[in-house]
């Protein structure tokens, strides 16, 4: 029950209850004894009995009355009106002690239990059902034991939908209610049961969350309905390939050294291994991106059998961003020639999504790679972050087919998810006073802005942000999302049009005015909208408030990346750059690193006390204790081919440290700004 | 009430309080003071063969002649008195009722089957709302035990277009209201929680006392409600008579801080017993359960009661001229230190001449006053085969003033009430209505309206000269059977030192006023406070005896 207050006992009443424990113990002790002998006796079963209606939460006298049920079914063959007998005694033992506590974990487990045994009538449960949820229309309990009656008697999901409607009609603040009604609609719709079809069901149940928020704006019950909803609206179940690099219709230099500067350097990629990244970024995560099910068509040699990995935090098979690795430089040299290479996804099912649903219909993409000559040696200068930047003049054609997704492979029913979406946000302008109606229409406005097929026309960026901005100072103890929403809505906008986001490219005189992607000061505290950025090679993320560098794993093609002054706390943190095999210079100094001693965000990664590799390598058997010491910096570092780091300005960066990584990362030409003598 | 069996005469002959009449208030009054701990003896008294009085449930012919022959009653002649010690003053039944207008439609509705199965009120419409008063004396007193009620499924608010607008009354009523659009939704319950934090007493929301001053009219002006919300809250669920937006006609507007103690009643009452579905409920058997439940409670409680026994004449003190006792039809004299009397008794017009001044006190609440302004209710009833609304058989309908016609000065309110309560055969429904009014004329005019907006138009049954044709227009509108219409006098309780009369039936959809009057009657009398006080424990359980749904 709710919103019931707690009375202090009167003294008569603690006798009362100190009685009633005096008696229970007497009867725990003689049951336990009983149980540690076995008994099933009558005698034995029915102290049991008498024990569970005192104390419904005693789960041993359950597991034992199980025990004592197996025993005598093993006793009486198959008589099944015995069996019967046996089973509803069990029932009416479990409904007597619900009686007592309806919200006794155990007695609804064994009346689970004592069910799935078959042989016993379910006619009865939906009775007991409505009267416990007569009793508390909120109870849990009484829910999942119905979703469980529901499945064991094949009761239609639409005759459990109308039940959902009863119960919300009677109080609309039942979040139970709104729960399971969820649950049931996802599986009509995922199913698509008759006439369950999202452009038909969504609005009408838009619709009725409205009558809820509108007349009573404070109930949370409503507000989550509608976020789902909105979910419902945005996302469609089946995995989506929303960006890849190379992308549709581009054309990229390949070399193994340096480039003059004759090229685009959008589209330019040197590595020493003579190979290049292929990246693929899906609207979720998704499994079984193979060889099999990613097929290439190409003249570049050797890359029959690719192997696909997943760009994932957790070492899972589930993963939004995959990548291979195509050779171009094999045993033949190749240069000066233009391969195209045609890349099918899903072409044989396999890709599936988390909720197994599978990829939507196989996607081919094209794109040109001309390989160069190697002009010069690779460089050893240091990269610094403070001068040497050149306005960028637009080579807006470039640009245009690197940020510009395709979607085509979206096979969406858009039109009806924008008109709900618009009416939406029409609708919760008209509650904008409050802080939750702020934060709907700011993930209206978001949620129209990723769901218009053309790139953005009429989403009102500024308007996003100004709500969040409101929400941080209206709602300072969820300062921090909005904060990251606020971030995740700037970076959305300036990747929204390449106007937007070449005010942000600049040409580094000193890397062969290699193009850096500056989004220094925005007081960005996340990363988003990393699906249009994946072909940047540098970049500057510095004087931001970034605790953590998610998302920029998905970005294989970068070598230069500076966080300083950001509010990273642990190497930890830095976790996802492990994935960034091409990153060479990193700056994280002027960040908090080794200023708490207690970092929860080391808890994320695996310990080094569960991973035994490391007292294998070199660096660990000759400096054990530093290795446990810095073992989030060592796991980081050790899997990066870093030639420049600075960590200055980091209370870690002492001098045993500065040795440490030394021995972690023996390439390293320059460490805080100093070449290191070789 | 002539052919009076011979009576065994009563015994004893002397109480401490005799009641004459059944109403409401008589029959609060002698339970409580039945009940009371100073073991006060008490003789109930009620010339009808019913208990009830005005506030009776009757079948048709005993409804009807209890409509006409009140009117016509002349009490018999006196015996002569025996005794010389008392002044004997005769008393007549003045009837409460004009413009009596009785017609039927369709006279099967007469045949013993039928008449029989029907419990029509006499004080129609009339609910009990959950929270009233009325309901907390019976709790208290443990009537609720002889009475059972049940919910009134829904309350609407009409015009003349025919449509009846659900009244959103609760949360989830303005929920699940298909009518008002989401902005109205939002205002009507930010009101609601503005006046639930105001009875919860939350500080920061309080309504402060200048508003709880001005007129609740203003007050919800101020809150910015639009007119379709602002009768909703007034007429729907305040339940007010008089045309809020016309000072003139409603001789002084409601105050803020009225209207919203009527709110609270409303708000309160919804959800208060579990099982009752929304704010109103009823009587199964008709609202002349309520004060047979209370008679039967003060007759456990030793109560004496008499039915079919009118009195015909006061005894009074030839010296002092103060009470002494009454003479019963009978002849038999009895005495008591005080007496309530129903309100329809007046002393006899011949006999005031002869009374002294002194006398005249000791009678003053019973001597007839000038046609009272108090006003007047015009009240309907008629027997209908069909409902008002598919689906919903018991049911609140008001027609806020003018929205039936321009003229329109008072709300009209309708009570349907099905068979399920007991009121009428199963394939029938009873209706009700009210209105407060100046005179017989208008009273009349209303209701006729909004009976013509309701259901079909009849001929009376004399008048028919074929079958009626079936009109296909109004095909959906039940069809009128049997009707009466009537005016009723407003007579307030009042207490008289050792006579005091009691209520009539009031305007009012609920009990409030009257009960309030009884206890304030009982208090004077009794000179002491509570009413059923350290009585029984059935307090507690509450919901228990309620509705049976």
């Amino acid at each position: 029950m709710h919103g019931r207050p707690r009375k202090a006992y009167k003294p008569e009443e603690e006798a009362a209850s100190a009685a009633k424990a005096a008696k229970l113990r007497i009867l725990q002790t003689q049951f336990m004894s009983n149980h540690h002998n076995k008994i099933y006796t009558k005698e034995a079963v029915d102290l049991s009995t008498k024990l569970l209606e005192i104390n419904p939460e005693a789960y041993t006298a359950w597991n034992y009355r199980k025990l004592a049920v197996e025993d005598k079914l093993s006793r009486i063959e198959s008589d099944p009106d015995l069996v019967k007998t046996i089973l509803d005694e069990e029932l009416s033992v479990v409904e007597s002690a619900l009686r007592q506590n309806f919200k006794s974990y155990g007695a609804w487990h064994h009346r689970k239990w004592v069910l799935s045994k078959g042989n016993s009538s379910v006619a009865n449960e939906m009775r007991l059902l409505d009267k416990f949820q007569k009793l508390d229309s909120r109870n849990f309990h009484a829910w999942n034991y119905r979703r469980f009656v529901v499945e064991l008697t094949n009761r239609s999901e639409q005759d459990e939908l109308k039940y959902t409607d009863n119960m919300i009609g009677s109080d609309f603040s039942n979040y139970s209610a709104w729960h399971n009604r969820s649950v049931l609609l996802s599986n009509l719709l995922a199913r698509k049961a008759d006439g369950f079809l999202p452009n038909a069901k969504i609005p009408d149940e838009y619709e009725l969350v409205h009558s809820a928020i509108f007349t009573d704006e404070d109930d949370q019950s409503g507000w989550f309905y509608h976020l789902w909803l909105l979910d419902q609206t945005v996302n469609v179940e089946t995995p989506l390939l929303t960006s890849s690099w190379p992308s549709h219709g581009s054309r990229i230099n390949l070399s193994a050294g340096c480039l003059n500067d004759s090229f685009s350097k959008l589209t330019t990629f040197c590595s020493e291994s003579g190979s290049f990244p292929l990246i693929l970024y899906f609207d979720q995560a998704v499994g079984g991106v193979s060889s099999a099910t990613v097929t290439i068509d190409s003249e570049l040699k050797g890359n029959e059998d690719l192997v696909w990995e997943p760009v994932s935090k957790k070492n899972s098979q589930m993963s939004s961003v995959w990548v291979a690795h195509l050779k171009y430089m094999s045993s033949e040299p190749c240069f000066r020639k233009e391969y195209e290479v045609k890349v099918r996804v899903g072409n044989s099912p396999g890709i599936v999504s988390s909720r197994g649903c599978n990829f939507s219909k196989s996607y081919e993409f094209i794109f040109t790679a001309h390989v160069h000559d190697t002009v010069q040696g690779s460089q050893e200068d240091i990269v610094s972050w403070t001068d040497g930047f050149d306005i960028w003049d637009a080579e807006s054609k470039d640009l245009y087919s690197l940020v510009n997704l395709n979607r085509s492979n979206a096979q969406m029913d858009f039109k009806w998810r924008q008109e709900a979406i618009a009416e939406e946000i029409i609708l919760f302008r008209k509650l904008s006073d409050s802080k939750i109606g702020k934060l709907t229409l700011a993930r209206l406005l978001m949620a129209k802005a990723v769901i218009s097929d053309d790139v953005v026309k009429g989403v009102d960026y500024n308007e996003i942000l100004e709500l969040y901005k409101d929400l941080m100072v209206l709602d300072s103890s969820h300062y921090q999302y909005y904060k990251d929403e606020h971030s995740v809505a700037l970076l959305h906008k300036v990747t929204s049009s390449t106007d937007d986001l070449s005010r942000h490219l600049f040409r580094y005189r000193n890397m062969n005015n290699s193009v850096c992607l500056r989004l220094n000061n925005l007081s960005l505290s996340r990363i988003a909208s990393v699906a249009k950025l994946l072909f940047v090679q540098m970049l500057d993320l510095s004087h931001n408030e970034l605790h953590s560098t998610e998302g920029l794993e998905a970005m294989q093609l970068l070598s230069c990346l500076n966080l300083s002054h950001n509010k990273i706390r642990s190497f930890s943190a830095l976790d996802s750059l492990r994935h960034l095999k091409q990153l060479r210079v990193l700056n994280v100094s002027h960040n908090h690193i080794g200023e708490h001693s207690v970092d929860t965000t080391r808890y994320l990664c695996s310990s080094p006390l569960s991973n035994s590799e490391w007292t294998q390598d070199e660096v660990g058997r000759k400096t054990p204790n530093l290795v446990t010491k810095y073992w989030d910096a060592y796991f980081v570092l050790r899997d990066l081919n870093l030639k420049q780091l600075d960590i200055t300005g980091n209370a870690i960066a002492r001098d045993e440290f500065s040795s440490f990584v030394l021995q972690v990362v023996p390439k390293l030409v320059w460490l805080n700004g100093k070449k290191l003598e070789s | 009430m002539s052919d009076l069996p011979p009576y065994p005469p009563l015994d004893p002959t002397t109480y401490d309080l005799i009641i004459v009449g059944t109403g409401i208030s008589e029959s609060i009054l002698s339970a409580a003071a039945a009940s009371s701990s100073s073991n006060t003896s008490v003789l109930h008294l009620d010339p009808n063969p019913f208990y009830g009085s005005h506030f009776a449930s009757l079948s048709l012919p005993d409804l009807t002649s209890f409509l006409h022959s009140s009117s016509s009653l002349s009490p018999p002649p006196p015996p002569s008195s025996h005794d010389h010690n008392f002044l004997s003053v005769n008393l007549v039944n003045r009837s409460l009722y004009s413009s009596v207008e009785i017609t039927t439609f369709d006279s099967s509705i007469h045949e013993d089957h039928d008449s029989r199965k029907f419990n029509v009120d006499l004080c129609g419409p009339r609910v009990n709302f959950c929270a009233d008063e009325s309901i907390n004396l019976m709790l208290k007193s443990g009537s609720n035990n002889y009475v059972e009620f049940k919910s009134v499924d829904a309350s609407f608010v009409g015009d003349s277009s025919g449509e009846l607008r659900n009244v959103p009354d609760s949360r989830s009523a303005i929920f699940k209201d298909k009518s008002l659009d989401l902005m109205e939704k939002k205002e009507l319950m930010t009101f609601f929680k503005l006046v639930q934090a105001h009875l919860a007493d939350v500080a920061t929301v309080r309504i402060n006392e200048e508003d709880l001053e001005s007129p609740f009219i203003e007050f919800l002006d101020k809150m910015e409600l639009p007119p379709k919300i602002k009768s909703i809250i007034l007429y729907g669920i305040a339940m007010l008579d008089y045309d809020q937006e016309n000072e003139e006609a409603c001789g002084g507007l409601l105050k803020t801080r009225e209207g919203i103690a009527r709110l609270a009643l409303y708000i309160t009452s919804i959800g208060r017993f579990s099982n009752a579905l929304g704010a109103l409920i009823y009587p199964i058997y008709g609202q002349g359960e309520i004060p047979q439940g209370f008679c039967r409670r003060a007759a456990v409680k030793g109560c004496i009661y008499v039915l079919r026994m009118p009195i015909t004449a006061l005894l009074l003190d030839k010296e002092t001229g103060g009470y002494k006792g009454v003479r019963l039809a009978t002849g038999q004299e009895i005495f008591s230190q005080k007496l309530i009397l129903d309100p329809c008794i007046t002393v006899e017009s011949k006999s005031m001449s002869s009374l002294t001044d002194q006398q005249k006190e000791t009678l003053r609440v019973i001597i007839p006053k000038a046609i009272s302004s108090n006003g007047k209710i015009a009240r309907g009833i008629c027997i209908i085969r069909g409902s008002v609304k598919a689906d919903v058989s018991n049911a609140l309908v008001v027609y806020p003033p003018k929205s039936l016609f321009p003229e329109q000065l008072a709300a009209i309110r309708v009570l349907q009430l099905g068979s399920g309560l007991a009121v009428c055969p199963a394939d029938m429904h009873v209706l009700y209505l009210s209105t407060v009014c100046d005179n017989d004329d208008q009273g009349k005019t209303a209701l006729l309206s909004a009976m013509s907006t309701l259901i079909r138009p009849q001929v009376p049954e004399s008048l028919q000269s074929d079958p009626v044709v079936e009109n296909d227009t109004a095909e959906a509108k039940p069809v009128v059977l049997w009707r009466a219409l009537y005016v009723q006098e407003l007579v307030k309780g009042e207490f008289g030192g050792s006579i005091s009369s009691a209520s009539s039936p009031d305007g009012n959809l609920n009990y409030n006023e009257i009960v309030k009057s009884a206890i304030k009657l009982y208090e004077q009398l009794m000179g002491s406070g509570e009413l059923f006080k350290e009585d029984n424990p059935t307090e507690e359980n509450d919901g228990g005896a309620e509705n049976e749904d």
